[in-house]
């Protein structure tokens, strides 16, 4: 991949999504894309960045944009921020909003679901009485096509063999072919949508739970401030964010304080 | 902590010591159900199990009902291995008493997330 190739792509996702792409990631740019050039039967990685080039407006700049983000992810991941939420977070939240028993979740880096239908699923066996409240679970993505995966709720076999506890595979999933698909009542607890964190975000509403787990990493840290700046002003008094193991907002936006749990932590904002 | 794994596959029993190992077990191995319990009788002090299901002599399933039915083996943490994929199986295992299912194919990264919801990580 030529310099002025690889540049035009780096700036076009940092522009568009915040994500940086450190000089050296030619070969993750040029793998990305070459998946995109068979997908679009293009003749190649240059045919492919000529048209981007020459109409800013077609769809397959959009397509570039979902190749070029990373959506791993599995079921119940780093195992510890779940028993947090099981053994304190949750109990709080609920004692915390028990009067108008109403709670508002968010994941901001969806993928193709694994993490909100974990917490679902942690939910349904914890504290189902949670199901009958006024609650909300809103899960975003910057990619289309993995949303599409997420709210079909199905998933491959190697997929459900990655942190899914094989209990609640039985439980909660239904055999359809070769792939198990969750089961429909709890899907549709999760309202899944199309969010670009680094972009407005018009219709979030106050939040008692912030998922945004091995997502910031990706971000430079101007993104990273008005990431945090915006669920600052979202979060509802005593709600929490979830950051990835190797996330923190220290010296990135130090109105939130670190609540250690067990073997984990989370963030929240410190009192006034 | 020490594993015992009751594989019919040489090559499986491989890839599956090699990825114990790496993350810390001492590993040892039987080739059938049989061979597991004899094992397991004469004394040999196991935390994990990894067993797959077909297996000539005595299949994985009787091995895992056989270790339930013996309270001295309460503690052993049994994870089938298996390419038995349906519900049905699945449900019949952890009804006798495994503690997780695995099944083939899998990624080593899928046995290492399995081990920590064991908590043997």
């Amino acid at each position: 991949m030529n310099p002025g190739d690889f540049d035009y792509v780096r700036n076009f996702v940092r522009d568009q999504a915040a994500i940086v792409l450190e000089p050296g990631k030619e070969y993750l740019v040029e793998s990305r894309l070459q998946t995109l050039v068979r997908k679009e039967k293009l003749g190649s990685l240059d045919e492919l960045i000529s048209r981007l080039r020459a109409d800013p407006k077609n769809g397959l700049h959009r397509k570039v944009l979902d190749a070029m983000t990373t959506n791993e992810t599995l079921f119940f991941r780093d195992v510890h921020p779940f028993e947090a939420l099981r053994k304190s977070i949750l109990p709080e939240l609920m004692a915390r909003r028990a009067k108008e028993r109403q709670l508002r979740f968010w994941c901001g880096a969806a993928s193709t679901g694994q993490e909100p239908y974990s917490v679902l699923m942690l939910i349904a066996e914890h504290f189902p009485e949670l199901l009958g409240w006024d609650f909300t679970f809103v899960a975003t993505d910057l990619c289309s096509e993995v949303l599409a995966r997420a709210r079909s709720g199905r998933f491959n076999q190697l997929e459900v063999n990655r942190g899914l506890p094989a209990s609640l595979l039985a439980k909660y999933f239904v055999p359809q072919g070769a792939e198990w698909e969750f089961r429909e009542a709890l899907r549709r607890r999760v309202e899944f949508r199309e969010l670009n964190l680094v972009k407005a975000w018009p219709w979030l509403p106050g939040l008692d739970l912030v998922f945004l787990r091995n997502v910031m990493i990706y971000f430079d840290v101007q993104a990273k401030k008005a990431i945090l700046a915006n669920v600052r002003r979202l979060l509802r008094p005593g709600g929490y964010l979830l950051l990835g193991g190797a996330e923190t907002t220290f010296n990135v936006d130090d109105a939130f304080e670190r609540v250690a749990f067990d073997k984990t932590s989370c963030y929240r904002v410190k009192p006034a | 902590m020490r594993a015992l794994i009751v594989d019919d596959s040489k090559a499986m029993r491989l890839i599956l010591g090699r990825a114990l190992k790496e993350v810390g077990f001492q590993v040892t191995e039987a080739g059938d159900g049989r061979g597991a319990l004899a094992r397991l009788n004469q004394g040999e002090d196991v935390d994990l199990m990894l067993v797959d299901w077909n297996m000539p002599v005595m299949n994985g399933y009787e091995l895992v009902c056989a270790v339930r039915a013996n309270a001295l083996l309460d503690n052993v943490r049994i994870m089938m291995v298996t390419d038995e994929t349906c519900l049905s199986q699945l449900e019949q295992a952890l009804a006798a008493g495994a503690n997780e299912y695995l099944m083939k194919p899998f990624t080593k990264e899928a046995l290492v997330e399995k081990l920590a919801l064991l908590g043997m990580n």
